[in-house]
């Protein structure tokens, strides 16, 4: 990529909000405001501060400090696949009995 | 917020121009639960074919509006959505949505404050279901927003705004206009810089509550600078809408 395409790049990235739908689809919980951790980096902080990138077959989201992917997406018409080695760990709220 | 997500069918009730390329469309939801000011809705459109686009829109209106949500809507030129939001709809039309959804950037008044906001261009959206959220509890949170855009005619919300600004309680809103000013205008004509945030931004202190929303520059650009004024990031949240919306 020239300057040029990663400016464009960035200007197109979004943020971990702008997937909060998909990621209630694959979690049946609200994922957005849940902690993670770069299993590369160490950062720790909300999905939702994740850079999103969405302009492509699938959703790439990557660490905001170090810039590794840290969640892959890709859906199909009859599954969804996930790719999730780029985090430590994901915390899912227990819905309330 | 809890449980997978279901596609309701939403009756267009009223569309209002807010700016030329800017709408609200007011929806009556059949399954209506109360939102997170900050919030937003996917709006799913399917063509005769079966071909499907969705977007996402930030709520504009307050919580405390119940029954309907209304959705403010720029219209992008080559959008595949939003010029049939904004040319093709009309009331009475029904559209499919899904919602509320996200919960990362919200802002409640039991949060606290001081509230320090910060939007370019449609940005202001869901900023302005958190002012709006505030007047509606009677919260007097101390409040800045910073609100960049084009021109005068750009703004969105412009007189409820200034309405609002004049309550006396305790909000202050503070406009730059980036590309053109009215004659006589004092205020800001430029890009939100690193001055610019200090001056909005430190008669509040550093232990604030920030949301920052708008073009994907402009959101790291400003929450960047308000890191550099020693504001800790987790005070920061940011919203970033891509390269549309903006105020460049």
């Amino acid at each position: 990529m020239d300057n040029g395409e990663r400016d464009m790049a960035r200007a197109f990235r979004l943020d971990g909000n702008a997937v909060a739908g998909l990621l209630q689809d694959i979690f049946a919980v609200e994922m957005t405001a849940s902690p993670t951790v770069c299993a590369h980096c160490g950062r720790a902080g909300a999905v939702g501060t994740l850079l999103a990138f969405t302009q492509a077959p699938g959703v790439v989201l990557r660490c905001p400090a170090c810039e590794h992917v840290v969640l892959r997406i890709v859906e199909t018409p009859d599954a969804i696949y996930m790719d999730a080695r780029g985090t430590l760990y994901l915390r899912l709220e227990r819905r309330p009995a | 917020m809890l449980g997978p997500l279901a596609w309701q069918i939403a009756t267009v009730t009223a569309l209002r121009p807010e700016t030329a390329h800017v709408k609200t469309i007011t929806l009556a939801l059949p399954a209506w639960t109360p939102h997170r000011a900050g919030q937003h809705y996917d709006v799913r459109l399917t063509a005769p074919d079966g071909y499907q686009a969705q977007r996402s829109y930030s709520v504009a209106s307050a919580p405390e509006q119940t029954g309907a949500i209304d959705l403010t809507i720029e219209r992008l030129e080559e959008g595949e959505v939003s010029p049939y939001l904004h040319d093709v709809l009309v009331v009475g039309d029904q559209l499919e949505v899904r919602g509320p959804i996200g919960g990362y950037f919200v802002w409640e008044a039991g949060l606290g404050g001081p509230l320090l906001l910060i939007a370019g261009g449609s940005g202001v959206v869901p900023l302005m279901a958190m002012l709006r959220h505030r007047v509606a509890v009677a919260s007097h949170v101390p409040t800045r927003l910073l609100y960049s855009s084009r021109t005068p005619e750009d703004v969105i919300y412009r007189a409820e705004l200034e309405q609002l600004a004049a309550t006396g309680t305790g909000l202050d809103v503070i406009h730059t206009l980036t590309r053109a000013q009215p004659a006589g205008w004092t205020g800001y004509a430029r890009r939100i810089d690193a001055p610019m945030l200090r001056e909005v931004a430190m008669p509040l202190g550093t232990a604030v509550q920030a949301f920052i929303c708008g073009p994907t520059l402009l959101v790291e650009a400003a929450a960047s600078g308000l890191v550099q004024l020693g504001i800790a990031p987790e005070r920061i949240r940011t919203e970033r809408f891509g390269p549309t919306g903006g105020p460049s």
